[in-house]
């Protein structure tokens, strides 16, 4: 069992790996470095990069394995700079006792942060070098005259004078800031990264050996289950413990502020006992209808704006356009609906916390943990363990609070995993969005002119460093979530920022007479309106992005159609980011595009209509290009819409693992393509009501699979950009524009249910 | 109350409410990580463990009802040395993202090739028509399986 004391107590019980480790020369982690106290220090190599007397490599990251394939690619990046089979690198990523603070792993951040000349990525260049140093002394020659393989220093003229790096290094740390200096190995010379290494996880996962958080067992656990209010808003008025009395192996109820749950020997017992104890709760709040609310959401007032571009020449432009076109997108509140639910296991003793959990940011856990746990945050140890995929922030945060509350109130440790019901109806579900988009275009049919208003709600968030109401637990147990501060008119923009793909791909998006856009048009205005959600809200796989993209892309279709231009032509036309262009040219290529403007000219004939579609993205402007080109079948009857083909082109920069980066793409193209068909949230008067797989329709297994390929572009030059992020954002409007291509009816709303397609083909315009 | 359980080839008698659904008593009274609790309510596959050569929803199964019969879990089938050719085929695809889903995925498709081993692409696709992956790792798993499925087919006609 892991105590909650420190890096060192890890180093002592690893055994054979760190035996060499001189404990009087272990880091103190006592450091300034990061927002949070108490991590390594991010400027010292002895944070990132441990070797031991015999040789073998432990590297220590902030960015962990959410089920992307991360963790495989990092262990390439340091076995690749420090020359060391892969094999012989042990990665330890996300343990506050251990681990440096990279904030959260989140927003297709994980690849810039540790592949690029910082963090990981220039700490094993700076361990190499220093090697290399300590080989040089001891050999008696230049560094220049050396090289360095399998983890040996050799003279390059004679590769028997040699030292090993356990013996180099001799168990002791390398005492030694990170050398921004210190050379990074260039593409050409990789050997182990931007090779498809395979994941060295998948035998474990494949035969029921991985230890998912699921699967932390402590001696003497508890199983804990908590009750939830029946409505948003209810309140606890009455807790009748009598009525779970009689329940074999109830061990307490716990019950705080709002917050109630219920502890038992065994999980079967817990599952009865939460379902049968009787909370009087107070009346709901009431929600608002649903059938009228994105009418409500342009109404609402109390809003906080944001100026993300304006040229100020937009009207003018707009009223002396040769023709001006306006449209509506819709988008629902959707949830991450992670297949297992989420899970944490906390041991709470005394004044001291060790939480398994599954969190995105370990250090905040530990922080707002502490927070809710009236502890101090140096006794809290968060280590991360592999939940269900998350893609953003699920009940993972929620359900650690979960377990630490009933484990501080029965001083032992318990684990917690939510109902199905409890986790989707009360996640922090991604945004609902409201985008009004009016473009202006010349004689020429070019762009001359673009204006977006967007409204999005939100309630909540990632709990921060200080924040535990932002998620529904922290909440119920009497903290608030981040404060809501109307603002009207927005302050004009100080300096440009893409905000979260707000700003389209096609616009120069000058401010301070800085283009930083990846388009053509210089007059535009962007303008957003931020409200209070009546539900929780959080980052969900591309957030804000998908939303965006998916309403740009739409309408450049919209205004392509309209001045009968080829989609792909008019795309390019428009852009000058030569990596958009790049991904967008490899995409059509791939995609064996068929150049000319939509609709189809068999649009109005078939039963069945194919057509393809294609939308491309700069994702947050510079994290990332792709494009997608989607081909359908829409069935004219039915409204149903087949998926036949999906081809992306993707550029991340460097490609640190070619099969890794296939994965997501495949993976984010399909989930996109579920919650571009499917997925939506729903509610009633009081409550959310998509509260299982039937009220929440997901793609199973079994769907009529589109075929997919993926170019992949590599760029080494380049620095490393985020992948998992990218073919999910593209996904709704290529498809949406497959079918305007195939029958020339519109879609604006997802998702893109027989319903509304049926509707469309009804009323195209 | 004592219930008998034979899973995995070996008997165990637990002291179990009988109501107690099977999934509780795999993951927590023995211990075992492959069957997963993902909804309670038999809609996404997780739980999947295969009992008398049918697969079953072990969330909504109780131990009662199951008592005598042959559990297998993903355990069972194979191990990361003699891997069943699912598993293996799952391991040469690449074939998983958080691996959550995977336990529900090869048990049902197990289950399914056992009983039709000439089974088309089509047939084992509807066959896993009530198993979700939230990542969607849907073109390497259903390669996987149809990868799996062609060595099995190619063994029992040797």
């Amino acid at each position: 069992m892991i105590s909650p004391s420190s890096r060192r107590g890890f180093l002592q019980a690893s055994g054979a790996l760190i035996v060499g480790f001189s404990l009087r020369d272990l880091p103190q982690l006592r450091a300034q470095a990061g927002p949070v106290q108490g991590a390594p220090p991010m400027n010292q190599l002895d944070s990132w990069i441990a070797i031991a007397a015999d040789g073998s490599v432990t590297a220590f990251s902030g960015k962990e394995e959410l089920g992307q394939g991360i963790s495989v690619a990092q262990a390439q990046l340091v076995a690749e700079e420090l020359c060391v089979p892969f094999e012989r690198v042990k990665l330890v990523y996300c343990d506050t006792a251990l681990t440096p603070d990279q904030a959260y792993t989140s927003g297709s951040q994980s690849h810039p942060a540790n592949f690029n000349r910082s963090n990981l990525a220039q700490a094993a260049a700076t361990a190499r070098q220093a090697l290399l140093r300590l080989a040089s002394q001891r050999l008696n020659l230049p560094v220049s005259q050396l090289s360095a393989k399998d983890g040996v220093v050799f003279s390059s003229g004679d590769p028997s004078r040699k030292f090993g790096y356990g013996e180099l290094l001799g168990g002791r740390q390398f005492r030694l800031p990170l050398d921004p200096a210190a050379p990074r190995k260039t593409a050409s010379q990789w050997t182990v990264l931007g090779t498809p290494v395979p994941r060295p996880d998948l035998p474990a996962l494949v035969t029921g050996q991985f230890e998912f958080v699921h699967n932390v067992r402590l001696p003497g656990m508890l199983h804990g289950r908590v009750v939830r209010p029946p409505a948003v808003g209810a309140a606890v008025r009455n807790v009748d413990e009598a009525s779970v009395q009689d329940i074999p192996g109830l061990v307490k109820v716990v019950v705080r502020n709002n917050f109630v749950g219920v502890v038992a020997h065994k999980p079967w017992q817990a599952v009865q006992a939460a379902a049968r104890l009787k909370v009087d709760w107070s009346p709901a709040l009431g929600l608002p209808p649903q059938a009228d609310f994105y009418q409500r959401m342009r109404a609402d007032k109390q809003t906080r704006d944001t100026l993300v571009i304006d040229s100020g020449d937009t009207a003018r432009n707009l009223a002396r356009a040769a023709l001006v076109l306006k449209a509506t997108y819709k988008h629902p509140y959707q949830m991450h609906g992670s297949l297992g639910s989420s899970c944490a296991v906390a041991d709470v003793q005394g004044d001291r916390a060790v939480l398994y959990s599954p969190t995105q940011g370990v250090w905040r856990q530990r922080n707002t943990s502490a927070m809710l746990l009236g502890l101090k945050p140096e006794n809290v140890r968060v280590v991360f363990r592999r939940g269900s995929g998350c893609y953003g922030l699920n009940g993972a945060d929620a359900v650690t609070y979960d377990a630490a509350l009933l484990s501080q109130a029965v001083q032992k440790p318990v684990r917690v995993q939510l109902s199905r019901k409890d986790e989707m109806a009360w996640e922090n579900f991604g945004h609902a969005y409201l985008i009004d988009l009016c473009a202006g275009v010349d004689s020429q049919g070019g762009i001359l002119a673009w204006e977006q208003e967007s409204w999005f709600p939100s309630f909540g968030n990632r709990p921060g460093p200080a924040t535990p109401g932002n998620v529904v637990t922290g909440y119920l147990a009497g903290f608030q979530p981040d404060a809501f501060t109307p603002r009207t008119p927005a302050p004009p923009p100080a300096g440009f920022n893409n905000n979260s793909n707000a700003a389209p791909s096609y616009l120069a998006a000058r401010v301070n007479g800085i283009a930083r856009g990846a388009g053509k048009v210089e007059s535009g205005r962007v303008l957003t309106h931020n409200l209070r959600s009546p539900f929780w809200t959080g980052p969900l796989r591309s957030p804000s992005r998908l939303q965006n993209t998916f309403a740009h892309e739409c309408f450049l279709d919209e205004i392509a159609a309209r001045v009968k231009a080829d989609p792909v032509e008019y795309r390019l036309r428009h852009l000058t980011h030569p990596r958009v262009i790049g991904v967008v040219e490899a995409a059509a290529r791939a995609a064996r595009w068929d150049a000319r403007p939509s609709p189809a000219p068999s649009s109005r004939r078939s039963s069945v209509a194919r057509g393809r579609g294609v939308a491309c993205v700069a994702y947050e402007g510079e994290n990332g290009y792709s494009a997608m080109v989607a081909e359908v079948e829409v069935n004219r009857d039915s409204g149903a819409i087949a998926v036949k083909r999906i081809t992306i082109a993707a550029d991340c920069g460097p490609i640190s693992n070619p099969d890794g980066l296939r994965n997501q793409m495949e993976g984010g193209a399909l989930q996109g393509m579920s919650r571009a068909l499917g997925e939506e949230v729903v509610w009633d008067g009081e409550k959310i009501a998509s509260i299982d797989w039937r009220t929440y329709r997901s793609l199973p297994l079994g769907f009529d699979v589109p075929h997919i390929e993926c170019v992949l572009l590599n760029h080494p030059e380049a620095e490393a950009n985020g992948a998992g992020e990218l073919s999910i954002t593209l996904v709704a409007a290529a498809i949406g524009n497959a079918v305007f291509d195939a029958t020339g009816a519109r879609l604006r709303q997802i998702p893109f249910t027989p319903q509304r397609v049926q509707q469309a083909l009804a009323d195209p315009a | 109350m004592p219930v008998a359980l034979k899973v995995n080839g070996r008997l165990y008698t637990l002291d179990l409410d009988p109501a107690t659904p099977l999934l509780y008593a795999l993951s927590d009274d023995l211990a075992l990580n492959g069957p997963k609790f993902g909804c309670g309510l038999g809609q996404c596959g997780a739980c999947t463990v295969i009992a008398n050569s049918r697969a079953i929803r072990s969330c909504l199964t109780t131990v009662k009802s199951v008592e005598g019969q042959e559990i297998v879990t993903l355990e069972g089938i194979g191990t990361a040395s003699h891997p069943h050719p699912l598993q293996q085929a799952f391991v040469e695809e690449g074939a998983a993202q958080c691996g959550f889903c995977v336990n529900g995925v090869i048990m049902t498709a197990k289950a399914f090739l056992d009983q039709n081993p000439k089974a088309s692409q089509a047939e084992i696709q509807r066959a896993l028509s009530g198993v979700l992956c939230r990542c969607f790792t849907h073109v390497r798993m259903l390669r996987a399986i149809q990868r799996a499925g062609q060595r099995l087919a190619e063994r029992s006609s040797r």
